[in-house]
């Protein structure tokens, strides 16, 4: 049980939050959860708006649970956890977007000779 | 102890503790941070390998013919009903309070196994219809990135036993709480790796 008590001056209180900041990211989870669910389900948005949506809702779940759950503040904009983060964020896109980019033109983008055969 | 060999790993350990204990453990859940990050590659392709896929039925069913949503949203309250569980209980060890961390942690694994109960009887009835990982590419993709994210659920479950373990026996040390932060990282980042699972997975798969 030693070293518990002195903790909250080693580790400064921003770095676990306090109850109340995830009662706050719970509640905000929860309703970010229901709207896509909802807005899917019911189907009152076609597919063309009600996907968008979704990414949108999904996006923004994220970011609440980078902020309230894993304690992502401004006090940690210049800390290496955030600079792993964004690289990570920019290597993620590259994969997502590039994997996506060239499979869905794989066809357009053949070499001609090999369409022509 | 009663041979040498296990007498010196314990002094080890005790070494790794005492370093631990200077640098207040800040150091490890960096290292276990990039070590997320680095997963996070992989989630992504197997995110794109399941978009590129996503319309290779060959023939079979597609998502909107097998995914139940209503089941999914309960799979995704116990999820983030833990996320929220484990947060508590990392309070609890800040405040130095350990009956109420096992406690936290207890609650947490619950909703970790009722996750997973779920994943794995969804998971058995679209075998047991034919709709297995062999039916096409489609499901192919989708075992492979929703079974990923249940191996790494299952993973946390048997770390989180560890430490519950490690409390009864050690209490809320320095070393402990450093571990515990780690889970917590890791716990959080599982639930994050949910949200595009039932976004990109369930949500567009239905819409």
């Amino acid at each position: 049980m030693d070293g518990g008590s002195h903790l909250p001056a080693a580790h400064g209180d921003h770095s676990h939050g306090d109850v109340r900041t995830y009662v706050v990211g719970f509640l905000l989870s929860v309703i970010l959860t229901a709207g896509p669910f909802a807005l899917i389900m019911s189907g009152v948005w076609p597919a063309s708006l009600a996907v968008p949506a979704a990414m949108a809702f999904a996006a923004v779940q994220i970011i609440v649970h980078l902020v309230y759950f894993l304690h992502m503040n401004s006090a940690s904009t210049r800390s290496w956890n955030m600079a792993a983060l964004v690289f990570t964020v920019i290597i993620v896109a590259i994969v997502l977007a590039g994997s996506l980019w060239v499979m869905y033109h794989m066809n357009a983008n053949m070499m001609p000779g090999y369409l022509r055969s | 102890m009663s041979v040498l060999t296990a007498g010196s790993q314990r002094d080890l350990v005790d070494a790794v503790s005492h370093d631990e204990h200077l640098d207040d453990g800040s150091k490890t859940t960096l290292g276990f941070w990039i070590y997320l990050m680095s997963d996070c590659i992989l989630f992504a392709a197997l995110f794109a390998t399941f978009v590129v896929m996503r319309g290779q039925t060959a023939g079979g069913p597609s998502g909107r013919d097998l995914f139940d949503l209503p089941y999914v949203a309960v799979e995704t309250g116990c999820l983030l009903v833990s996320s929220f569980t484990y947060g508590m209980a990392m309070i609890a060890a800040h405040r130095n309070r350990r009956a109420a961390t096992l406690g936290w942690l207890a609650l947490t694994m619950a909703m970790g196994l009722g996750f997973m109960g779920l994943e794995l009887h969804e998971f058995a009835k679209l075998i047991a219809d034919g709709s297995g990982p062999d039916r096409s590419g489609f499901l192919s993709a989708f075992f492979t990135l929703v079974g990923t994210h249940g191996l790494h659920v299952t993973s946390g479950m048997i770390w989180m036993g560890v430490m519950m373990a490690h409390l009864l026996r050690r209490g809320l040390t320095q070393a402990n709480l450093t571990r515990l932060a780690c889970l917590s990282l890791f716990w959080h980042f599982l639930d994050i790796v949910w949200i595009g699972v039932f976004t990109v997975v369930y949500l567009v798969g239905v819409a």
